[in-house]
């Protein structure tokens, strides 16, 4: 039973058709990748699926109990601290104070924030922190779904890697099942267990590759030479790099 | 410990605070010589010394009308700050969140900021006599739009990607405004109260003279009539610091209170 199933999605922003026909499902503890390149409606796609944009045609399936979001940019309350931030899922979930601060405590640790950062404001931490504060912020409620929209594209590459080991760890001891945007296939690689491939146009799913192995125990030599074989011999992703979307209509 | 760090902070905020009093002072001091200089140039009737001035403001305080004249006009500046304060936030909210009344509204704003005060004072006092109505009244037409166009900026420009974030984690339309619109549209808000406030101060004089409504306005009129330049000058500083006593006891702790994270986000040195 898949804890997310979108059928037969279609969206149009004023007219002009951004994804059709799109059904995907995510199952249980399952980390589901989906590139494309960028303008391709992979955020809107998520949106949708979260429940923030009315999909104008299709049907969307949660079974999911609670989920979060961690978006491309950080995005904190700018007045409000680091700790704040990471509590604002349990404000709006009416967690009590004291348990509030145990829970934050608990999310910043796993997500590698100090406890000397949790009084800062957003202002005060590095871009990499922020993103931190906005992954535990996602980890706090302790969700059973993560919508992952192109979170470390604003990162340096070093950086990245330590993200991603993060979520990687993360899902494994969490259990959550992770719908995980990005236009890296090494990231999707690294991540995920199944790479679904969005048409260049949003029309469809254009195909779905299984990784082989867990997120975690794959090595890198591994991972590189899977990548390498996806760009030069598998035509599903011949064009992930070279679209440009000012050209589409 | 966690109580104790936090009224240390804030002691720090009052210390910084008190610090940067100085350079008020030192403005003052610049104002204050500028004036007296004027004095002697000019002599006695046409600008008082500033201590003359200072020892009338003393005299009027000392013999006890002046506190009642000061507190009628500061209860009608507030009244009407207050009304202002209220219909404009909640009309620029409104607007703000609706494009198409926030359309509408725009030439209505225009009209309103066209119209010279002095107007209004004219009409409010033909509508309601010699009255707080007729102060209030002009207060709130002649500073709503202020608080109105604060409140609107507030909301037109408030960063929507936090009200996404806060709708995937759960929060409905009136707690994304109370949790997260809310502080984003104060900090607009906030200079167009001060402004809004000192509006009404002057406003309220004016109506208050023009109207012959008593307060400050009306004294200020007694001493022109008595060609007493030293208790006019000495009415206006009162009623200058009444003004200034007010913002910083009702408006700026507030401020202050709720804009901390800016003052962090300032590099050091910067902090004032
Ligand atoms: N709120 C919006 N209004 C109008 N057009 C939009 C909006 N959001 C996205 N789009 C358009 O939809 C297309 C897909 O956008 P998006 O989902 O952000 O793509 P991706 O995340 O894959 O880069 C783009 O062409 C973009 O210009
Ligand atoms: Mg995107």
């Amino acid at each position: 039973m898949n804890l997310l199933e979108l059928n037969r999605i279609g969206h149009a922003f004023f007219g002009r058709t951004v994804l059709q026909g799109i059904s995907l499902g995510v199952a249980r503890q399952e980390i589901v990748a989906l590139i494309g390149p960028s303008g391709s409606g992979k955020s809107t796609l998520a949106h949708i699926a979260a429940g923030l944009v009315d999909p104008r045609e299709g049907r969307i399936i949660r079974r999911y109990l609670r989920h979060a979001m961690v978006f491309q940019d950080p995005r904190l309350m700018p007045w409000a601290t680091a700790a704040d931030n990471i509590g604002f899922p349990l404000r709006l979930a009416r967690v009590p104070r004291g348990m509030r601060r145990r829970l934050v405590a608990d999310a910043a640790l796993r997500a590698g924030l100090l406890p000397e950062d949790l009084g800062k404001y957003p202002s005060e931490l590095s871009g990499g922190m922020r993103q931190r504060a906005a992954i535990a912020r996602a980890l706090a409620t302790d969700p059973d779904f993560i919508y992952f929209d192109e979170p470390f594209t604003a990162l340096d590459v070093a950086l990245k890697r330590r993200m991603q080991d993060l979520v990687i760890e993360a899902a494994a001891s969490a259990r959550f099942a992770a719908l995980f945007i990005t236009h890296d296939l090494l990231e999707a690689i690294r991540i995920s267990h199944r790479i679904l491939v969005l048409d260049a146009g949003g029309r469809g799913i254009a195909g779905e590759r299984l990784i082989p192995g867990n997120p975690g125990s794959r090595d890198d030599q591994a991972v590189f030479a899977l990548r390498q074989d996806y760009l030069a011999a598998d035509p599903l992703f011949a064009h992930i790099h070279d679209i440009d979307e000012r050209l589409r209509p | 410990m966690n109580l104790f760090a936090a009224s240390l902070d804030r002691l720090a905020r009052l210390g910084r605070f008190l610090w940067s009093a100085w350079a008020g002072l030192a403005g003052l001091a610049l104002i204050g010589a500028l004036w007296q200089a004027g004095h002697e140039a000019y002599g006695d009737f046409i600008l008082t010394a500033p201590l003359d001035t200072l020892a009338a403001a003393a005299r009027l305080l000392h013999e006890g009308r002046a506190q009642d004249l000061l507190a009628l006009t500061t209860a009608r500046a507030l009244a009407g700050f207050g009304l202002c304060a209220l219909i404009g936030t909640a009309a620029g909210v409104a607007a703000g969140y609706s494009p198409a009344t926030l359309r509408l509204s725009r030439p209505v704003l225009t009209l309103l900021l066209g119209v010279p005060p002095i107007a209004w004072i004219v009409l409010a006092m033909i509508w309601f006599g010699p009255s707080d109505m007729t102060v209030a009244v002009t207060i709130l037409i002649s500073a709503t739009p202020l608080v109105f166009v604060g409140a609107v900026e507030g909301v037109v420009t408030r960063d929507r990607g936090l009200d996404d974030m806060a709708q995937v984690f759960g929060a409905g339309p009136v707690r994304r405004f109370l949790f997260v619109s809310a502080r984003q549209i104060s900090a607009q808000l906030f200079p167009a109260l001060i402004l809004a406030l000192g509006s009404a101060f002057k406003v309220a004089i004016m109506a208050e003279l023009l109207a012959n409504a008593g307060g400050v306005g009306g004294a200020l009129e007694r001493a022109r009539a008595m060609l007493d330049i030293a208790e006019a000058l000495a009415w206006v500083s009162l009623a200058v610091a009444a003004l200034i006593a007010v913002e910083y006891m009702l408006i700026r702790p507030v401020r202050a209170e709720l804009e901390r994270w800016r003052e962090a986000a300032a590099p050091w040195g910067v902090k004032r």
